[in-house]
């Protein structure tokens, strides 16, 4: 069933090629304003600006990826899905998905950044590292919200609203291992964030997993 | 709420306001007689965490077994919890000046208790959009349980990792270690309690007017 449902939402989506070409556009769109603010003076985005400008980037983009995968939902179509699978398989092939998604957005995204503006890394392997654990965060904390604010009013601003606390903490130490990657520190070094990303992504998986049949049920 | 522990809550916070300002405090560099902000800083977390638990408990028992008190009693932890975050901060933010230099420090506690309070805003906006009752009740009781896992880490792991000026942080001791001598637990523990039945008592009171304010509503509607 899960795998079913996760194929069925990776057909979707390259079937109505708009959404994804969309995001595609966002994320290079905020990746080409970055440029543009900056282009005469390359030499003044220093390593730190470039982390701070790579995850605001990556987070805007994410939200709004992920937004939509409870939001976009017609009602008739939920109680079908109601109907035929239980709420964990949902909640799992989505997140799965979004996984996917937001992995290549990332990735996507760091390519951009590269090309656009420079690269200050000096460690790529966890960098990539860091990017994968930093997205299974973002899909377990954000597809939930998602499912929460898709039930409400106004559910756009809500899921902003809703979201950026709860992910920050994902981010904060994912901003730390980048600063460690961009000074190139020894990987033990980093270790210790990176397995704290991994249980703050356990335990809001877990959250998640636990609490969403209460919101489908409704 | 019982009567011993409201006049309890009152006789304690008069003497941590009296043994607070009175009693003989240790001398240590910078900090000075700004060390006594320990008895009206730290109890507002004490408080708050205490109060934020008591909501996630009732949410939980709502998810279990739907029913409007058990709403009411997690909504009202939440504003009580809410107040005594203000005030932790404010109080923080009145001592980091003095001792510290300016205001907001950009401690990472100071950062993770301001999150905190986005987190909690957050809840209520959620509330707000929300039109039907029930769906309002079940879906922020969910909203709570997840805010509050995610608040975890941001309160008591993250400090740790990074260099905080707070005790127990970033290699610093904690309390126990040296600065808290025998005579200011004489008023911290008092101090403690006596906030955090503070706020237990405005949040109960609360909830007893959103449940007349709930039984006068039926009675219209009758």
């Amino acid at each position: 069933m899960l795998l079913q449902l996760f194929l069925k939402e990776l057909t979707l989506e390259l079937r109505r090629k708009a959404v994804i070409s969309g995001l595609a556009l966002y994320l290079f769109s905020t990746a080409f304003i970055c440029y543009l603010s900056f282009s005469l003076k390359q030499n003044q985005i220093t390593p730190l600006v470039w982390s701070a400008l790579f995850w605001v980037t990556i987070l805007f983009s994410v939200i709004n990826t992920v937004a939509k995968s409870f939001i976009g939902e017609k009602k008739g179509r939920e109680i079908y899905y109601y109907s035929i699978a239980s709420p964990a398989a949902i909640l799992l092939s989505k997140m799965l998905y979004n996984f996917l998604l937001i992995t290549i957005l990332t990735f996507v995204g760091w390519v951009l950044f590269v090309l656009l503006l420079n690269n200050p890394l000096a460690d790529h392997a966890l960098f990539g590292v860091t990017l994968l654990l930093a997205a299974l965060g973002f899909s377990s904390s954000l597809t939930m919200l998602s499912a929460l604010a898709a039930k409400a009013n106004h559910s756009n601003i809500l899921m902003a609203v809703l979201s950026f606390p709860v992910v920050i903490s994902v981010l904060l130490i994912a901003i730390k291992v980048t600063k460690n990657c961009i000074d190139g520190l020894d990987r033990s070094v980093s270790y210790p964030e990176l397995l704290t990303l991994l249980a703050i992504n356990c335990l809001v998986a877990a959250a998640s997993y636990l609490l969403f049949p209460y919101i489908w049920r409704s | 709420m019982k009567t011993w522990a409201k006049v309890l809550s009152v006789v304690l916070l008069v003497y941590t306001i009296v043994a607070g300002f009175l009693l003989d405090v240790p001398r240590l560099n910078i900090v000075n007689e700004s060390i006594r902000a320990l008895y009206f800083h730290v109890p507002m977390w004490f408080g708050m965490i205490a109060l934020f638990t008591v909501s996630l408990v009732y949410s939980i028992l709502y998810l279990n077994k739907p029913s409007f008190k058990r709403d009411a009693y997690s909504v009202e932890f939440v504003h009580a919890g809410i107040i005594l975050n203000l005030l932790g901060l404010t109080t923080g933010m009145i001592w980091a000046n003095y001792t510290w230099g300016s205001p907001w420090h950009g401690d990472p506690k100071q950062n993770g208790a301001a999150i905190a309070l986005l987190i909690y805003l957050a809840y209520f906006v959620l509330r707000g959009s929300i039109e039907n009752e029930d769906q309002k009740a079940r879906l922020s009781a969910v909203y709570n349980i997840f805010a509050y896992a995610a608040m975890i880490p941001l309160l008591f792991i993250i400090p740790r990792m990074t260099s905080s000026m707070h005790p127990g942080n970033g290699g610093n001791p904690g309390f126990n270690m040296y600065d808290l001598d025998s005579q200011m637990r004489l008023v911290f523990y008092p101090a403690v309690i006596g906030w955090g039945l503070l706020g237990t008592w405005i949040a109960t009171l609360r909830v007893r007017v959103r449940l007349i304010n709930d039984k006068l509503l039926n009675l219209e509607n009758d």
